[in-house]
């Protein structure tokens, strides 16, 4: 019998989520009430960004004025060279970065390895708060050379506009969840998630589950950069 | 043979399954701002978004009033083109969103979803509290937009660009749509945070035994309707973040280049057209937000006092299901006229109609349930039985309007104001008084006045019909909706008025019903007739609380097991003639209860 122990027996996939659906008390067998939340949620956030994306789509099309060569609107001069996309390329690294960070942040918590789980926590932080630092950068400089939300020197005044809209929102995603990674990785160094110290505003027990949850969040938001990366930088 | 297994099945099933949900930890209120104000018990929480809406609702039954009068009697109460539209506008959009919807998700969903599925409360009860606290923020913003200069927005409840915020609109140029579309992202914010609630408590908090399959239909119809609505509120948050751009930025999303009083504005390039699929993505799904609640509590009223099971329990199910689905792919049967390309018109007259079969199915099974049933003559099944006639009147109009060749010449006519009033106004209504009656003793422990309470339905039943019958006939006439006056004349002769004045007349009526209705709950809840435990001998859990009405964490020391489905009525064998879903089969080895 003791051979037995590590053979892994395999459930087709298709009888047990029938065999879980029509069970007693959970659908989603073994997954907590935050997890699950956090991914109904994420669904419907998907439905913001993808009409958001559609919406650019259209306005794009339904435009009359010649829409603007992303690869010069988006250049940086490094000496005399016009790096097209070279700003945008280091922003996605860090963020796709700041993806690996969280995960292994969360692998650390569960692990119950409080000071790697904290630091890596606050290297995701800061990864985040650079990239919203440079997408402050960005607009800057977009807005130093005349665009704006009505207007904009290169062509169709939608430019500006469906811009600064969707990369505003997306940066706000990322603001908060900033805000909340560095929030949690007070919690995570103070060992809230150790001692189970409650919530100030829910008096909900701390675990370190809401580690996984903040990450879902996290590569949620990154999983949208790329999308939006596609759609505005390389179409 | 049959009957060895029943006994081995009574003997053996009381085997309970294993507890796979932790014992959820209760906030426990300690002062009167934390029991009754910030309350994180969900049933407050629900009697809290009931009462906000049904507040703000009465602005719009008051608006509606208002512009009867001036329809029928113009001139009785001074107003002018301004102010009617104002009033349209804010009837219809208090009436879908802050009405119908809070009520039946926010008010029926809190309150019920957690005692149906044997919960000790919403999964997370702060995130809930706070649901409540937007969406009444959400309703003070719309109300404030009635004391800004210019008044309110009067674009039409569906706030079409560019008309909504150019000048002429009143409220266009002014405060007034701003407050609105402000309004309407911070209730889709507010409700978010409800609906995911309402989601993982029927997904991940149910009891011991209690399958998806064992929910009683209301917990069913409000789970659908709140996937729904999580997946269409996005679309108008975003064309209202979209417009607010639009007229506070100048952003031309939604503006084509326009000339307005001779001069040109700004705006340019834009696509109108956007915005109506964005509003309908988001409306046509809207349309079931409300209805599927409906169908689903329509059902437990119609099975409980039949004292019959339902029919077809499973295929119930389903069409709500399917009916949820489809409502995701035929937004733009509100938009033929729009100029769209014909075969796009095409694609939506079909997936719109196929509607029709799992809606037919319902209704079917809802008179099948009734077919040889027990049938209780009480103020909840009266409004039952009126719910099934006025929807399948509103839905056979639907079948007119749903059809392209059809619906263009019926386009903005009164026709289309007496379908959807019928179909998503009137049913989805009856079916909340129909149920408050229901419930009422669940929640106060008494009940409401039963000879006020008769007074009261067939006034609204009788009333509501003498509105929206003959403007069905007004719109083949070819009245046109939003009109601020109706001439007789060369169009239209002079039975147009005397219709128009007797719809009036029965508007007044009805609505003055509802306020007898209200008189009815104030002294009911102090000096209604008391109500005991199970009134109805209803079998679902939310009936079988230790307490009457439920008090904090719903159930006592141990939460309840259940066994069956919802709807062991007239159980043969059994000794009553229900058998509640938490009962042992060992309690009734004698019932002939199917297994579920």
């Amino acid at each position: 019998m003791e051979s037995n122990q590590n053979v892994e027996i395999v459930v087709p996939a298709k009888q047990s989520f029938a065999t879980e659906w029509a069970s007693d008390q959970k659908a989603f067998k073994g997954v907590p009430w935050g997890k699950a939340m956090m991914w109904i949620f994420l669904v419907s956030d998907t439905f913001i960004f993808s009409i958001f994306l559609i919406s650019y789509m259209t306005v794009r099309f339904s435009t009359k004025a010649e829409w603007p060569n992303p690869s010069e609107v988006f250049g940086l001069h490094v000496g005399d060279y016009n790096v097209p996309l070279l700003l945008i390329a280091i922003m996605t690294f860090i963020l796709i970065t700041s993806s690996g960070t969280m995960a292994l942040a969360v692998k650390y918590g569960y692990e119950k390895n409080r000071k790697m789980c904290g630091y890596l926590m606050l290297a995701t932080a800061i990864f985040g708060a650079s990239f919203v630092g440079m997408q402050a950068f960005e607009w800057t400089k977009l807005i130093m050379e005349g665009v704006r939300p009505w207007e904009n020197p290169f062509g169709a005044p939608q430019f500006g506009a469906i811009f600064f809209m969707i990369t505003g929102f997306h940066g706000t995603h990322v603001t908060i969840g900033v805000i909340f990674l560095f929030i949690m990785t007070r919690k995570v160094f103070r060992g809230d998630f150790d001692t189970g110290r409650r919530g100030f505003f829910t008096s909900q027990k701390s675990h370190y589950e809401a580690i996984e949850i903040m990450g879902l969040y996290w590569h949620f938001v990154d999983l949208v950069w790329v999308f939006i990366f596609a759609f505005f930088y390389l179409w | 043979m049959a009957a060895d297994s029943y006994d081995d099945v009574a003997k053996n099933k009381d085997s309970i399954p294993e507890l796979e949900v932790a014992p959820q930890d209760l906030y426990h209120a300690k002062s009167f701002w934390t029991k009754y104000i910030f309350c994180q018990d969900a049933k407050v929480i629900g009697i809290q978004y009931a009462l906000t809406a049904a507040a703000i609702g009465m602005v719009g039954l008051v608006s509606s009033w208002l512009m009867r009068m001036q329809i029928a009697f113009p001139g009785v109460i001074p107003m002018d083109p301004a102010a009617y539209y104002q009033l349209v506008t804010m009837h219809g959009m208090i009436m879908v969103v802050y009405l119908l919807t809070a009520l039946f998700l926010g008010g029926f969903g809190n309150y019920l979803i957690p005692l149906m599925v044997g919960a000790r409360d919403m999964v997370f009860p702060y995130v809930n509290m706070i649901s409540f606290w937007v969406f009444f923020l959400a309703v003070v913003i719309l109300a404030a937009s009635y004391f800004v200069p210019g008044g309110p927005t009067g674009a039409g409840w569906t706030l079409y660009p560019p008309q909504a915020i150019t000048s002429g609109t009143p409220g266009g140029d002014g405060l007034g749509i701003v407050l609105m579309l402000v309004s309407l992202a911070v209730f889709v914010i507010g409700f978010t945070m409800g609906g995911l609630n309402y989601v993982i408590t029927i997904l991940q908090a149910r009891t011991r035994g209690m399958t998806l399959m064992r929910l009683p239909l209301t917990v069913w119809g409000i789970f659908t309707a709140t996937v729904l609505a999580l997946f269409a509120f996005p679309a108008l948050f975003v064309a209202g973040i979209m417009m607010t751009l639009d007229n506070m930025l100048g952003t031309s999303f939604f503006m084509p280049a326009i000339v307005e009083f001779g001069e040109r504005l700004s705006y340019d390039g834009g696509s109108p057209i956007l915005f109506q699929h964005l509003f309908w993505f988001f409306g046509h799904p809207e349309v079931y937000i409300v209805a599927l609640p409906a169908f689903g509590i329509v059902s437990d009223l119609i099975s409980v006092h039949a004292r019959k099971n339902i029919f077809g329990y499973r295929m119930m199910v389903w069409a709500i299901v399917i009916i949820g689905a489809l409502s995701f792919v035929v937004w733009a049967h509100h938009m033929y006229v729009a100029g769209m390309n014909p075969w796009f018109g095409f694609f939506f007259a079909t997936t719109t109609l196929i509607i029709a079969i799992p809606t037919a199915i319902k209704v079917y099974n809802w008179v099948l349930t009734l077919w040889r049933g027990n049938i209780k003559l009480t103020i909840p099944m009266l409004f039952s039985i009126a719910f099934i006639i006025t929807f399948v009147n509103g839905g056979l109009t639907g079948l007119f309007l749903g059809n392209v060749a059809v619906d263009v010449p019926l386009s903005d006519t009164y026709f289309v104001v007496a379908h959807f009033h019928m179909v998503m106004g009137i049913a989805p209504v009856l079916v909340i008084l129909g149920s408050i009656y229901h419930w009422f003793p669940l929640i106060t422990g008494r009940f409401l006045n039963e000879k006020l309470g008769r007074i009261h339905f067939w006034v609204t039943f009788i009333g509501s019909y003498s509105i929206y019958f003959p403007m069905h006939y007004l719109g083949f006439m070819g009245v046109t909706r939003r009109y601020f006056e109706v001439f007789e004349g060369d169009n239209f002769t002079y039975s147009i008025t005397g219709i128009n004045q007797f719809i009036t007349v029965a508007a007044l009526i009805t609505g003055a019903a509802q306020f007898v209705f209200f008189y009815n709950i104030i002294t009911s809840s102090k000096f209604g007739k008391k109500a005991g435990k199970n009134p109805w001998k209803a079998c679902s859990l939310e009936w079988q609380t230790a307490d009457v009405p439920p008090t904090h964490g719903n159930f006592g020391k141990e939460l309840p097991v259940v066994y069956r489905w919802a709807y062991d009525y007239s159980v043969p064998g059994a000794d009553q003639d229900y058998i509640t879903q938490d009962t042992p089969p060992s309690d009734v080895a004698n019932a002939r209860a199917e297994q579920t």
